[in-house]
């Protein structure tokens, strides 16, 4: 069990260690879903309620796998609940928002192989956290997530103007701009120490 | 289940990974590993080795069952399939090294997530034979530790003056200590990226000038 209070994990997980720029978890979503900024936030809002989801949940099996010296299914455990958390999430949006539904599309099973979901349950773990800890960090992580991909995704709106030579446009581009933007973040580093 | 094209094995079965279709730089896959552990060669090394490992065991499984495996499942179950494979590797490494364990961290376990694996086992091997599989994972795990090692070295060399370990430039050399944090993890991806993309618009320009010319000789 760690001193450290809520705020700091809270802001721990969504500025300083962000999980998208300093710890490189979810690389291709914000690759790929960051061309449109109410796209992506609509994209950050849904991977973040799984994270919730799946970390509250991961917590409860990481204490009933212990309990039972199972440790050794972890992996497969945790990525068993994702999976699931990502189909409940996609038929309840089904249910009440179509028109959500239709926007994001393929990308809502794509979910579960965000490796910043599987990361917040496995770190999680690493640092022991007890349950009201373990929540405010999947929100943190949450919020750094959503925070980084609508950045992203305003600077690519910004950058469809410019005038960029041919061999930069795409990827290229793209990691450049999160360079830059993980430069930026690096001056959140001692905050809150 | 999937049609099966039994194609014969060839040469570009195994090459088709390393550089045409390399999980990296052309196809974008499994970024997050390439950036976060390629701080250095030899943690670049571990990494690809462990994910080439992975990629030849679930792909071989799931070109042996895919028979057996129902459609409506098939994601799940190659996940789990992944999900073995990487616990296997997790704890053997963390046997043979614990200082290699420590420095990847939780990257090890994040092997599951990365698409590249769960993406050739839903487009080539559910389709394809156990021998024709193994031969095109064996490329595409090499051509993924290639890349890391393209990244690894760059960002060694740049960052800390040393290759493997050992130093390279003189005693006057300043680190460029930004290349081992995470924006030089984006930045030297982003350079090759941009190598690459200028050597394939070289090469199409001349493949251009030379349709023109044949076609005024004609």
């Amino acid at each position: 069990m760690h001193a450290e209070s809520l705020g700091y994990i809270f802001l721990n997980a969504a500025v300083i260690n962000n999980f998208v720029l300093a710890l490189f978890l979810g690389i291709c979503p914000l690759l790929g879903v960051s061309g449109r900024l109410n796209t992506a936030f609509s994209m950050g809002l849904a991977t973040a309620f799984v994270m919730l989801i799946s970390s509250t949940a991961a917590w409860g099996l990481n204490a009933l796998l212990t309990a039972y010296d199972l440790e050794f299914l972890r992996l497969i455990a945790y990525i068993a609940v994702i999976a699931s958390a990502v189909q409940l999430v996609e038929m309840t949006i089904k249910k009440f928002s179509p028109p959500l539904y239709k926007a994001l599309g393929i990308f809502l099973p794509l979910i579960t192989t965000n490796c910043a979901i599987l990361g917040v349950a496995l770190f999680q773990t690493n640092y022991e956290y007890d349950f009201l800890q373990s929540v405010v960090y999947s929100l943190g992580a949450g919020a750094g997530f959503i925070l980084a991909i609508v950045l992203m995704a305003g600077l690519r709106e910004r950058l469809e103007l410019a005038d960029v030579p041919s061999i930069a446009r795409g990827a290229a581009m793209s990691l450049m701009l999160a360079g830059i933007l993980s430069l930026a973040f690096m001056g959140f580093a001692g905050l809150g120490g | 289940m999937a049609t099966n094209n039994d194609s014969p094995i060839t040469m570009d079965t195994f090459l088709a990974g390393i550089w045409r279709e390399n999980p990296v730089f052309v196809m974008l896959l499994g970024m997050c590993p390439v950036l976060a552990v390629t701080n250095s060669v030899s943690n670049a090394l571990a990494m690809g080795l462990a994910t080439t490992f992975v990629l030849l065991c679930s792909s071989a499984l799931v070109a042996m069952l895919r028979r057996h495996i129902p459609k409506e499942v098939r994601i799940a179950s190659y996940i789990i399939i992944i999900a073995t494979f990487v616990t296997v590797v997790d704890y053997v490494i963390q046997a043979v090294s614990l200082e290699v364990y420590n420095a990847l961290g939780a990257f090890i376990q994040l092997i599951v997530v990365n698409c590249m694996i769960l993406g050739r086992a839903e487009a080539f091997a559910s389709r394809n034979r156990v021998g024709t599989t193994l031969v095109n994972s064996l490329g595409m795990g090499l051509g993924f530790t290639l890349a890391l090692l393209c990244l690894g070295s760059v960002r060694e060399l740049l960052g800390a003056g040393t290759l493997l370990g050992f130093p390279v430039f003189g005693e006057a050399f300043e680190p460029w200590v930004i290349m081992l944090l995470p924006p030089g993890g984006f930045f030297v991806l982003g350079a090759w990226l941009l190598l690459f993309a200028w050597v394939k618009e070289m090469q199409m320009k001349r493949t251009a000038h030379a349709g023109e010319a044949s076609a005024h000789a004609r």
